[in-house]
């Protein structure tokens, strides 16, 4: 009726790339192209003082309800000034800490190091989860982790090249802790809490894409010149000026084991800061690939299984055959 | 299945008390761990999420139970019935080692009450290898019970009684090869994902190939030890002939191991590694040498029909294999630095008394079931 | 406060004004010392210096609110008085002297003539248009400071005014980034009349009182200025950052902030940096030695305010009051996680043993397996 013969075929084209764009089942089941609309950190160690806001922070806002180190009994939070509590000063990231600083001061160089979950595009955890517990979201590529499901194999932990993941070795009923990009916050119009509550700009969040920019821009930029640096969010219109420091000329997380969405600068190369050297292509993609090319569709297991079932019953002739006579 | 009967005799003997009581042991620090949770008796950390239990009861406990496997190759699929004697008591180790492997599995994760969620479809995730390990083993367990189940109908409605369960057998025959195959495989290809955190010694795209044939040669190995351990445990004449011809198998397949691991190690320039020093330097060498003694000891066919050095051999082989998975599971394992891991005390007893649990079922067994094969007729 | 007659009070026996003891005067004299890095016992030569003959010091004001001479005035031991009149001999000060008129004019002249003194300068010199913005007596206040400097043995300048134009020398948008009168501190007044007297700056707004009654006894005691940094600041109190010796510290070591003025953080005593505290970039001893015995927590940051770096030439009165400071030294890395977090996991002695002993038994029993296997053989055979 009123489709007329142009609406159709724009129709048609229109289906035509849907049904395209869903040929390639391969990358979006196995997540390793990153989402469009992927969100993420950019932490610049040049701009970092240490002040552990972003840690202190971070514990803080995840351990009220819908944050990653929500408890009931609230044994996750940020020590008190009573006399029972104890200060809480983490050698690492641990059940209890998704965040961490760091310190390297060695041969005349100093620098911080901000670890967390580095989301990566490729997860290692995701690809090894049995159970579906480590999940990429599809639009803003966090990478998301659900008690429900999870049941406690760690096998996450030996899969992250980070070793981001943390278990609660010590409660009966335990779980796996990790940065979740602070998802409840993000729902409610916020931004990570490391990120919010950086008074420098060393912190900071926004849509990969641009992050991915801003860290190349950075790098391009002349040592000692002064730039505004933005603070809170990639976009923000808060920013600071700085000199600009001499970076090592690396962003780390943008190709790492396939790329990360957390996104690192500084001036100390980035092995001295504690982060591993990884290759370009993840760990879990090679480990897909074996199992892909084992168990593709379960042809070959099916095929193997008739040869067998094929010899066996050769085999088992005579006992058949001497019961049934 | 006229060529095995039940060995009668008492239960309750000194070994059964012996691993009764470690059971017992056992079994109290498992109040604990599921009292105050894992880290209460383990040494495990987050650097070393897989400890004692994954590496011993679970990757070398089913490898060890691939006797089953290994025979079930060997008379079904290679069609050699002459073997056929020694199935029995093969599968009844492959039974207690998967079952308490499941078992282990169990007490290892943290959230066991999830436990089942491993069964259900809207839960799996299909690259991931455990999964794979995982419903493999299971469905193994499953299997290999019943593939034993003749013993146990036999014992109640003799021979006869298992004519039903035969007719179809072939069909769990067949399963039992390709999943054991299956999983084998997989828990080599588990640690492909933790990457640089496994020494290069062992970090390879091929840890699923030499996984398998280690633990083919695993089960050969294990079946032979075991058939001259319960020949001396319960005073019953040597199976040497047999047991001299099977070993034969062993030394071929063990350079076929030795030929993948050392020309991957070459191929990938990884000896560096090997003179690199600390434990899994040592480590290697010992497994390596593990694993050419049986090789050595075994070739000259003369030495196949002496008992001592067969069972030597065997032992040596078997060590061989559990040292290699060892080394790849936590010698090899670093996952940054300042990490380290030894089992504690009581995570050590955890694993006894499973141990010593599935001595216990062998034992009853045994004596109870026609498992073990009549007297060799020289 | 012209006065003749002090000079002749025995400060070793007793002093009228405050009934100081011989023991008191040592006590300040101590403490001095102490505030100054030198050994306590510094304080009875500082003591017999001070007493030998006290120091004449003639107070030059320039553009300025005069607060350095009213936070002096507040100090307690020594207090000003004391100060004044026993420690050192003021000659001439604008706010302080007893006369006025030519008669103070002239007493200054004399004092000049009879050299031998130390000159004070208080606010800052303006320098545009001929510097005709402070005048005292029909004479630009930048000559009479030069004329005064030219015979000092040596020039303190009290205040940031004084060390650099502070307050007065702002640099306001609308004036085209300069400062109105083109005020400067006293360094460069002098240096622009050509005046070569060493000049050390005690910069504050205003300063600490004992800073600069330290610098005066160690100019009396040792006859030459302290030690100073590149700012021309003593380095006994300009030594170290506010943020190093800060009470709110441990807040900013373990990331809690106030995060605004009257929250929760702020109540709580927490770190005040994002409330734009520039402790991290200003040397000073405020967080060390508080202002005038008032007791503790009597400054800018005990109260809840942060502190505005008056005593960096670059800060106060430049950096905008709320922005971020940039530490000039970070947080040592001894208060934080090294990148490999030292040595984690366990491994403990009882599982070695039991390790060892199961690894033992299990190899221990293969071999006797095979050797009583062996033998068995033989038997059978
Ligand atoms: S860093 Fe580790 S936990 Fe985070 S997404 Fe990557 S693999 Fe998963
Ligand atoms: S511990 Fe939980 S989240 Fe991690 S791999 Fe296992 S089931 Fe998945
Ligand atoms: S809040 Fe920002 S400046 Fe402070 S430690 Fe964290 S990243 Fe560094």
């Amino acid at each position: 009726m009123s489709i007329n013969r142009r609406d159709f075929l724009k129709l048609t084209a229109a289906s035509g790339i849907l049904l395209a764009s869903d040929v390639k089942p391969g990358q979006a089941a196995t997540g390793k192209e990153m989402p469009p609309q992927a969100v993420g950190f950019l932490y610049d160690a040049t701009l970092c003082i240490g002040c552990k806001s972003c840690m202190y922070n971070c514990k803080k806002y995840n351990t009220m309800p819908g944050g990653a180190l929500y408890t009931e009994d609230g044994r996750n939070m940020n020590e008190w000034n009573g006399p029972e509590q104890i200060w809480d000063a983490p050698r690492d990231l641990t059940a209890k800490t998704l965040n961490i600083i760091k310190a390297y001061a060695e041969e005349g160089e100093q620098s911080f190091i901000k670890r967390h979950c580095m989301h990566c595009v490729d997860p290692g955890c995701v690809s090894a989860c049995p159970v579906s517990a480590m999940q990429k979201d599809g639009k803003t590529g966090i990478v998301t982790y659900d008690a429900d499901k999870c049941i406690g194999c760690r096998y996450c932990q030996v899969a992250c090249p980070f070793n981001v993941p943390k278990f609660e070795w010590e409660e009966a009923f335990p779980q796996l802790r990790k940065c979740e990009l602070c998802r409840h916050r993000l729902a409610e119009g916020d931004i990570p809490a490391c990120c919010e509550f950086c008074p420098t700009g060393a912190s900071i969040f926004g849509p990969v894409e641009e992050l991915r920019k801003e860290a190349e821009m950075r790098l391009r930029l002349r040592t000692g010149s002064e730039y505004e640096y933005p603070v809170g969010t990639v976009d923000g219109a808060f920013k600071l000026p700085k000199k600009v420091d001499q970076y090592v000329n690396h962003i780390h997380g943008l190709e790492e084991v396939g790329g990360c969405q957390y996104l690192m600068l500084a001036s100390v190369p980035f092995d001295k800061l504690g982060m591993p050297t990884l290759p370009k292509k993840s760990y879990a993609s090679t480990s897909e690939g074996i199992q892909h090319v084992l168990y593709n569709k379960m042809i070959a297991p099916i095929v193997v299984f008739g040869v067998l079932a094929g010899a066996a019953f050769r085999s088992t002739k005579s006992e058949r055959g001497e019961r049934d006579e | 299945m006229s060529e095995s009967k039940p060995l009668g005799g008492k239960i309750f003997t000194r070994a059964f008390a012996v691993a009764f009581l470690f059971a017992l042991i056992g079994g109290w620090f498992l109040i604990q761990r599921f009292a105050q949770g894992l880290g209460a008796v383990s040494n495990m950390s987050d650097g070393f999420p897989w400890g004692l239990w994954i590496t011993y009861d679970v990757v070398i406990g089913t490898a060890l139970g691939c006797g089953g496997f290994a025979m079930a190759i060997l008379v079904y699929i290679l069609n050699k019935g002459e073997y056929h004697p020694l199935v029995r008591s093969a599968l009844l180790t492959s039974v207690f080692g998967y079952s308490l492997a499941a078992f282990s599995v169990f007490i290892d994760i943290g959230r066991y009450w999830n436990f089942h969620h491993v069964l259900l479809p809207q839960y799996w995730n299909f690259s991931s290898v455990l999964l794979e390990v995982a419903l493999c083993i299971a469905l193994y367990v499953a299997v290999l019970w019943i593939e034993f189940s003749p013993a146990f109908l036999e014992k109640g409605g003799g021979p006869q009684a298992s004519k039903g369960v035969n007719r179809i057998m072939f069909i769990f025959i067949a399963f039992g090869v390709l999943l054991p195959t299956m999983h084998q495989s997989s828990l080599g290809t588990l640690m492909v994902i933790s990457g640089y955190k496994l020494s290069p010694l062992w970090q390879t795209p091929f840890l699923p190939l030499l996984f398998l044939i280690s633990a083919v040669a695993m089960g050969f190995a294990l079946t032979v030890f075991e058939s001259f351990v319960s020949s001396l445990a319960f005073g019953r004449p040597l199976e040497t002939k047999m047991i001299g011809k099977l070993a034969g198998v062993i030394p071929g397949l063990l350079i076929a191991f030795l030929v993948v691991r050392w020309g991957d190690l070459a191929f990938r320039g990884a000896f560096g590694a090997a003179f690199g020093g600390g434990w899994p330097m040592i480590m290697f060498w010992v497994e390596n040498i593990l694993f050419i003694l049986p090789v050595v000891m075994l070739l000259p066919r003369p030495n196949r029909e002496k008992a001592g050095t067969l069972c030597l051999a065997a032992f040596w082989m078997v060590m061989a294999g559990a040292v290699y998975r060892f080394n790849v599971f936590l010698v090899g394992f670093s996952p940054a630095p300042g990490w380290s891991y030894f089992p504690a005390a009581p995570e050590i007893f955890v694993t006894l008394g499973i141990v010593s649990v599935e001595v216990m079922g062998y034992l009853i067994f045994v004596r109870a079931l026609p498992v073990l094969p009549e007297p060799e007729r020289a | 406060m012209k006065c003749g007659e002090c000079r002749e009070v025995d400060v070793g026996t007793t002093s009228r004004a405050g009934n100081l003891s011989r023991r008191d005067f040592i006590k300040i004299c101590s403490a001095a010392a102490v505030y100054m890095g030198l050994p306590a016992a510094m304080g009875a030569k500082i003591a017999q210096a001070a007493t030998a003959r006290r120091l004449p010091v003639i107070w030059v004001s320039g553009q300025e609110c005069t607060g350095c001479t009213e936070s002096l005035l507040r100090t307690d031991h020594p207090d000003f008085a004391h100060l004044i009149l026993d420690l050192i001999s003021l000659e001439y000060s604008e706010t302080l002297n007893a006369g006025a008129g030519e008669q103070a004019e002239a007493a200054l002249q004399a004092s000049v003539k009879a050299g031998g003194y130390v000159m004070v300068a208080e606010g800052s010199f303006p320098l545009k248009d001929g510097g005709i913005y402070c005048k005292v007596g029909g004479r630009t206040i930048v000559d009479i400071a030069a004329e005064v400097a030219s015979s000092a043995a040596a020039v303190i300048g009290i205040g940031s005014c004084a060390s650099w134009g502070g307050m007065p020398s702002a640099t306001a948008v609308d004036m085209g980034g300069k400062s109105p009168t083109g005020a400067v501190g006293i360094a460069e007044a002098l240096e622009s009349k050509g005046v070569k007297t060493p000049v050390v700056n005690i910069p504050g707004c205003p300063p600490n009182g004992y800073n600069f009654l330290s610098t005066v006894l160690y100019f009396v005691t040792f006859g030459k200025l302290p030690e100073v940094d590149d700012k021309a600041r003593p380095k006994f109190a300009y030594g170290r950052l506010i943020h190093e010796n800060c009470e709110r510290r441990p807040h900013f070591d373990a990331g809690r902030f106030a995060e605004q003025f009257g929250d929760d953080g702020h109540r709580q005593g927490y770190c005040l940096y994002k409330l734009g505290c520039k402790g991290p970039e200003t040397f000073n001893n405020c967080s060390t030695l508080t202002y005038n015995d008032v007791g503790a927590s009597a400054w800018p940051v005990g109260m809840g305010a942060p502190c505005f770096g008056c005593s960096e030439a670059d800060v106060g009165f430049t950096a905008p009051l709320h922005s971020p400071a940039r530490p000039i030294y970070v947080t040592p890395p001894a208060l934080f996680t090294g990148v490999d977090g030292g040595p984690k996991g366990k491994a403990t002695t009882g599982g070695a043993l039991v390790g060892g002993a199961v690894i033992g038994a299990v190899v221990g029993a293969g071999i006797v397996t095979a050797k009583k296997t062996g033998k068995k053989a033989e038997e059978e055979s």
